[in-house]
């Protein structure tokens, strides 16, 4: 989603009404639960949320300065910087050593990847297909990159085969680099 | 509650995934200076001996052959980078930075700046800085050679060399030359002193 992304590709930026900004983190709470606890924290009463309108209709959620998360469809998709500021409230999967090549540079996420030694999926039933997911990668931390399923986690077990999640947003990328000033 | 992610200087991401970027050598002595018990915790191992690297295989699960690989891939990427940034910086020392003072009717004048696309400078940013320092107008507009240069309005060439010189030896690119063009005026002695061509490196 983000390959090619730059300051051009911004049409608009506005601050978001506070009765909005309630709206939209109930909203984020309501797709992860986990953030409950933590909301006001991240996003505190007093801040103001930046709505940035991009290209391809891409929109972006700035909380001073910082992009958090951002939406194409109706989705809210947390940004990177956000997931490792609280990395437990977001549904996980891990790729093995040998992937992470290939995904710092953009690809999409091929299922031999996601049920090698390295890699780790959840338990049964898992989650359904067009889950958002983090990813994170074998023997670190810290998250690498956002991802959407392209099959459920038990199809991925069963077929491992051809592509298994759909890049949208990794480290490094021109979003991870896009500052707005 | 939250944690507060630590990003490397020179790459920008996390320190464990320094590796990645081919940039690792600059990222490896930033985080040695910077947070020296992050490093040891990344890097410490790695130093010594048959010991640790078998270690590290142990841990990984991709096989030894595979491991082998990636390690030779990420060299290779390190060694691409590397000859990379040499030829940008080999770039950047070898342009140059024209600042040209043309004349407009009578006593007006304008001041030109072309060759800063190099050097990774928002243009735009610039010309508002200029146009706020001198309190003037300043514009960005293509050249003749296609190129984007910085247009402000007065006699303010003194001003844009300082300003000039200042930025680059802030981002540590002193021996970039600075050519200064004076398109002279027919009556105007006083700026005789600094008129004619001159091209002069920056101390």
């Amino acid at each position: 989603m983000f390959r090619k992304f730059t300051k051009e590709d911004v049409h608009s930026r506005s601050k978001v009404k506070s009765s909005m900004q309630r709206t939209l983190k109930a909203k984020l709470v309501r797709q992860y639960p986990k953030l409950e606890d933590v909301i006001d924290e991240l996003i505190p009463k007093k801040s103001q949320i930046e709505l940035i309108k991009c290209e391809d209709k891409i929109q972006l959620y700035t909380v001073d300065g910082e992009v958090f998360f951002f939406q194409k469809f109706d989705e809210l998709i947390p940004s990177l910087k956000l997931v490792h500021k609280f990395p437990d409230a977001y549904p996980t999967v891990q790729v093995d050593r040998g992937a992470i090549k290939f995904v710092l540079s953009g690809a999409n996420i091929m299922c031999p990847g996601l049920t090698s030694a390295g890699a780790k999926l959840p338990p049964a039933p898992g989650y359904e297909n067009d889950t958002i997911v983090v990813i994170n990668a074998e023997n670190k931390v810290s998250a690498m990159a956002v991802g959407k399923l392209m099959m459920s986690t038990e199809e991925i077990k069963s077929i491992n085969k051809g592509h298994g999640v759909e890049m949208i947003h990794h480290l490094d990328d021109p979003l991870w680099n896009f500052t707005v000033e | 509650m939250l944690r507060s992610p630590l990003y490397c200087a020179v790459c920008s991401l996390p320190p464990e995934y320094c590796e990645f970027t081919g940039k690792l050598k600059r990222c490896k002595v930033w985080l040695r200076d910077a947070h020296p018990a992050t490093y040891k915790i990344l890097y410490d191992a790695e130093d010594d001996s048959v010991d640790a690297v078998s270690g590290k295989l142990a841990e990984s699960s991709i096989g030894e052959e595979r491991e082998e690989k990636l390690e030779k891939d990420l060299l290779k990427l390190q060694a691409k980078q590397e000859n990379r940034e040499q030829r940008e910086l080999q770039m950047k020392l070898s342009s140059k930075v024209v600042i040209k003072r043309e004349a407009r009717t009578k006593k007006k004048s304008l001041v030109a700046i072309s060759g800063l696309e190099v050097f990774e400078i928002d243009m735009k940013k610039l010309a508002k800085t200029f146009a706020s320092k001198f309190a003037t107008g300043c514009s960005v507009a293509k050249n003749v050679e296609k190129k984007e240069e910085i247009i402000v309005q007065g006699d303010v060439l003194e001003g844009v060399e300082k300003y000039i010189h200042a930025l680059l030896e802030e981002k540590g690119l002193k021996d970039v030359k600075v050519e200064v063009v004076d398109v002279k005026k027919k009556k105007k002695p006083d700026t005789a002193a600094a008129g004619g061509d001159q091209s002069k490196s920056s101390k």
